[in-house]
């Protein structure tokens, strides 16, 4: 590693000019070769041997991710690139592709400003490049376009020079198309790809080459030459010529901002706090002499240094020794111990890092991915990272060995800890916990780490659907007694509106923004006035609003009503599964004239009782979640992919040919999912080239919800008689 | 028929005789156990004292299972016990009502109450007192400001406030824990509470009153339960000599 140590010298001594630092993620679809092309970036920047590179040992270092060939968790490396005779830091992320670890994704567009999206010259634009670009966009990130495989093009599909550039023209417009589309604004400011400006570039990321119009015109290197190089099968002297390192990173260094620049932007995107503040002006100014700020993105466990947590600086500096403290907690001093930064497996410790890097430290016991950390007592958090996929699937998991019980609890809350799309219930009680995820490969690794990385043996049960419950109508006003029968809650409620849930999934609408910030939202979303004035809380797209006036001693309460809310909504009344898309107006109360009358024990179960009963008059229904799915085979196997879609209770919505191929979109429930990989392997003959992607919840169809319900419920030990309003109402 | 039975203050001899004789001929008897307790005295000593059998009840099995007492009293005669008078700083009134829907016939006898037994201990008088409330012990995320706001209200109206305090499975507040809690409440409430006075043990042989600044009171040992405070607005005379002869003003 003498060479990494050398690295290292110089990657420290330009960590403190913003300037020259880029800050970049690699994204794309799965197996588009976003690891192989970061491989062969760290090899050209003197990091790794170049015998290493390509054959993933490094950013793919994990057992797990080189037997199963695919990237798990995202992985930082920093290296030293130089351009016009100046010398550039760049702090990569290389993400993974795959569905179930798009959480990685979310969260790497956090830390940085500016994204490399691959994508395979022969596959195209694929649903996951759709998405990774959304979140980059999402992020205030800034794209440029990395063409892979173009061997595959002329090798395996046969293409000839003219064909060549007229496919990678599609696959720049259709990137262009989807940039449009997402955010027209930035698009017509200059984030539209241009070939001529140097914004794209193409190559392959496996044979360690790669073209752009700027770096043609340096090289003298002409498409004539990429073609006939890959035709002959010899693309060494391509290499040397024009080498993916110096092409890529040049793009990066030219093309994506610095730091400095990008946070001037993408402050106000991210963090919705008073600009004039101290820690305003510093992160807007990537100022290292103002506040600490940091946006913790990942947490990770270190059997040697325990929970280490990585998370961009946007601004002051830390070392050793700095004192921080976390937002949203009980405000206890969290003192670093180690600060260092990651180089792919390992971690480097340095001296101190300052405002534009990603650094990796320990000691901040308090924090969780997510965590707002500064040096101030207090500040308006970041915005909080919000994943556009929920948990689908839940298995139960138990300790095999009575003595590991208490060690399971542990290692579940750190598992929870470390990958914040998971979601985890632990039960202390049955020893049964429950761990939900974005599909079986997600549950299949959690599970699988749990006994190999942890030493726990545990016995896991199949995967299980997991269900959500809405209202269709109104109902209300519906009245909750406290079991005392001295305090009275009266909800009203009903459906929330699809442009609002937009809006709190996109971010838009948030508890964290100011009251006046919030309620403008919301009218422009056709909120009425009063209601978008008096949100007291959103939990789980779901909005509750107080809407009584003056009533004495009910701001006291309100914290009780609250948590009463939380658990309704975290499993309702028809099969204790999760509670979304309500609207719960309260319209009056009436609480008994002393404190301890109107405690805990008294306000909560009252207004829990009242959702319950609410949720079964206004119609409580059950969801379950859809996948979409996308299949691309050759012609004469469309109707065994539809075919595949359509057994499965689901639905074609798109067809369209291309040449030779055609695809399929549609959607099917995850319910009907299971074994899908092998099913569509078998009937198309192992031709079809798939993906699928969370789509949201829909409702059950009515046939079917009787027997969905009731198996649920029997699986759960619940009554298997339905309950009634009546039955929360005594 | 339901007779709600207050049994005093401190232990199985406050209860009156015309209480005492409905115990005995009770069908089924239920002592609520929650909301206040005789400190002086044991369920094995009331059930000897009395002759009966007593089921103690929980808040729950009151709350949540009414029908637990009202079955038996439709048909037969049931005494319902609490400490103090019962329909004072109780719940149970919504016992009552759900008794007198279901066309079972109800009585109070009464008994003697600390809201009244503390003006005599401490002298203060029963027309000066403003409303009353209760000190919870803080809970994650409930503190409710409801005590120091009605203290201030009353102060501000020149009334003394009667402070009950929180009596759990597990522990009862002491007066030194009340005004700890206040003192705090104040503080942040921006107030300043000029006079305590802590009333333990009202009722038995050896009960404790000590009147003064929240220094000495929260210094004060006032041994075992049950602890009760007042806050007084500006004394009247009459009120200041007995507190000094009474309360070591
Ligand atoms: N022919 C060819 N194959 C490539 C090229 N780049 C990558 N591959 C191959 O594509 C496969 C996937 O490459 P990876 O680098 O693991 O892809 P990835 O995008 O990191 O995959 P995930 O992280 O799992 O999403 C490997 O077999 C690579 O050898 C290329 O330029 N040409
Ligand atoms: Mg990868």
């Amino acid at each position: 590693m003498a060479r990494g140590k050398k690295s290292i010298e110089k990657v420290t001594e330009l960590m403190s000019d913003p300037v020259h630092i880029r800050n970049i993620g690699i994204v794309a679809h799965i197996d588009h070769g976003k690891t192989t092309l970061s491989d062969n970036l760290l090899a050209g920047a003197g990091i790794i041997s170049e015998e290493l590179a390509g054959k993933q040992l490094f950013m793919d270092s994990d057992e797990e991710e080189q037997a199963r060939g695919i990237t798990i968790d995202a992985s930082n490396v920093s290296m030293v690139h130089e351009y016009e005779g100046q010398e550039f830091l760049i702090n990569m992320i290389d993400t993974p592709g795959h569905v179930d670890f798009g959480g990685d994704v979310t969260r790497a567009m956090r830390a940085v400003d500016g994204a490399v999206v691959l994508v395979d010259a022969v596959e195209g634009t694929m649903p996951q490049t759709e998405t990774v670009l959304r979140q980059a966009l999402k992020e205030g990130v800034r794209p440029v376009l990395f063409i892979n495989k173009v061997d595959r093009l002329i090798n395996e599909l046969k293409v000839d020079e003219m064909e060549m550039q007229i496919r990678l023209g599609r696959v720049i417009d259709k990137v262009n198309k989807l940039i449009k589309g997402m955010n027209e604004e930035a698009y017509n400011a200059g984030w539209k790809l241009d070939a001529s400006q140097g914004t794209v570039a193409f190559g392959s990321a496996l044979y360690n080459w790669a073209v752009s119009v700027p770096f043609m015109k340096k090289s003298g290197v002409s498409f004539k030459e990429v073609y006939e190089s890959c035709r002959t099968g010899d693309m060494k002297n391509l290499a040397k010529r024009s080498p993916l390192c110096d092409v890529v990173l040049d793009m990066v260094v030219k093309h994506l901002p610095n730091p400095k620049d990008s946070q001037k932007r993408r402050i106000k995107v991210i963090w919705h706090g008073d600009a004039t503040t101290p820690e305003g002006k510093a992160m807007l100014e990537c100022d290292p002499n103002g506040p600490a700020t940091l946006m913790i993105t990942d947490i990770s466990f270190d059997p040697h240094a325990g929970e280490v947590a990585t998370g961009r600086l946007f601004s002051g500096r830390i070392k050793r020794g700095t004192e921080l403290y976390v937002m949203g907690t009980a405000k206890k001093v969290n003192r670093l111990q180690q600060v260092g930064i990651f180089m792919g497996p390992t971690r480097v410790e340095v001296e101190e890092i300052t405002a534009g890097n990603i650094a990796a430290v320990t000691g901040l016991k308090d924090a969780i991915v997510g965590s707002t950390v500064t040096t101030l007592q207090d500040m308006t958090p970041f915005e909080s990272l919000k994943h556009y996929s929920e948990p689908v699937m839940t298995v139960a998991v138990e300790a095999k060995n009575m003595k590991d019980l208490p060690k399971l609890v542990e290692v579940l809350r750190q598992v929870a800890k470390e990958d914040p799309t998971l979601q985890v219930n632990i039960n202390e009680e049955t020893g049964e916990h429950l761990i939900s995820g974005m599909g079986e490969l997600h549950l299949e690794i959690v599970t699988g780490r749990i006994k190999r990385d942890k030493g726990v043996e545990i016995i896991t049960s199949e995967p299980i659907v997991v269900y959500r419950e809405t209202v269709t109508q109104k109902a209300g006003p519906v009245e909750g007694k406290s079991p005392n029968r001295h305090n009275r809650f009266y909800l009203e409620l009903e459906v929330l509106p699809d442009a609002i849930v937009e809006l709190i999934k996109n971010g838009q609408v948030s508890m964290n923004q100011s009251q006046l910030e919030r309620r403008d939202a919301l009218i422009a979303a056709g909120m009425d006035k009063e209601e978008a004035k008096n949100v007291k809380d959103i939990y789980g797209h779901t909005m509750f609003i107080d809407m009584t006036k003056g009533i004495q001693y009910l701001n006291e309460t309100m914290e009780l009503i609250i948590e009463g809310l939380h658990e309704a909504l975290d499993g309702g009344p028809l099969a204790d599964e999760k509670v979304q898309n309500l609207k719960i107006k309260l319209v009056d109360v009436k609480l008994h004239e002393d404190a301890i009358h109107r405690g805990p024990a008294q306000v909560i179960p009252a207004v829990r009782a009242a959702v319950k009963a609410g949720m079964l008059m206004a119609g409580d229904t059950l969801l379950e979640p859809v996948q979409k799915i996308q299949i691309t085979v050759p012609t004469d196997q469309m109707g065994n992919a539809t075919a595949q879609i359509q057994g499965r209770r689901g639905q074609v919505y798109d067809i369209q040919s291309e040449g030779d191929t055609v695809t399929v979109v549609g959607k099917a429930p995850v319910a009907e999912l299971f074994g899908f990989a092998g099913d569509i392997r078998s009937a198309t003959e192992g031709r079809a080239m798939w993906s699928t992607e969370f789509a949201g919840f829909e409702l059950v169809p009515s046939n079917l919800m009787k027997e969905v319900v009731t198996s649920i419920r029997k699986r759960k030990g619940l009554k298997e008689q339905m309950p009634t309003p009546a039955d929360y109402l005594a | 028929m339901l007779t709600f039975i207050g049994l005093g203050l401190y232990d199985h001899k406050d209860v009156s005789v015309r209480g005492l004789e409905c115990i005995r001929s009770a069908d089924v008897v239920f002592l609520e156990g929650y909301t206040s307790r005789l400190a002086g005295t044991s369920i094995a000593e009331m059930e000897a004292w009395y002759g009966r059998s007593i089921r103690v009840l929980g808040r729950e099995e009151v709350e949540q299972h009414p029908e637990i007492v009202l079955d038996p009293a439709v048909t037969g005669d049931v005494a319902f016990l609490t400490g103090g008078d019962p329909m004072v700083s109780t719940t149970h009134s919504d016992l009552r009502i759900r008794a007198q829907l279901r066309g079972i016939k109800t009585t109070l006898i009464h008994g003697a109450s600390i809201s009244s037994a503390v003006c005599g201990v401490t002298g203060l008088q029963n027309y000066r007192f403003g409303k009353s409330c209760s000190l919870p012990f803080p809970q994650k995320n409930w503190t409710p400001m409801t005590p120091i706001d009605v203290i201030r209200m009353n102060l501000s109206q020149g009334l003394h406030t009667l402070v009950y305090l929180d009596i759990q499975d597990d522990r009862c507040m002491t007066v030194p824990q009340a005004v700890f809690l206040l003192e705090e409440m104040a503080q942040k409430a921006g107030i300043s509470i000029p006079l305590y006075v802590g009333v333990a043990r009202a009722g038995s042989p050896d009960p404790v009153v000590l009147a003064g600044p929240a220094e000495r009171v929260r210094n004060a040992d006032f041994g075992p339960p049950l602890h009760i405070l007042v806050i007084p607005g500006p004394l009247h005379v009459m009120e200041e000599e007995y507190l000094s002869l009474f309360g070591g003003l």
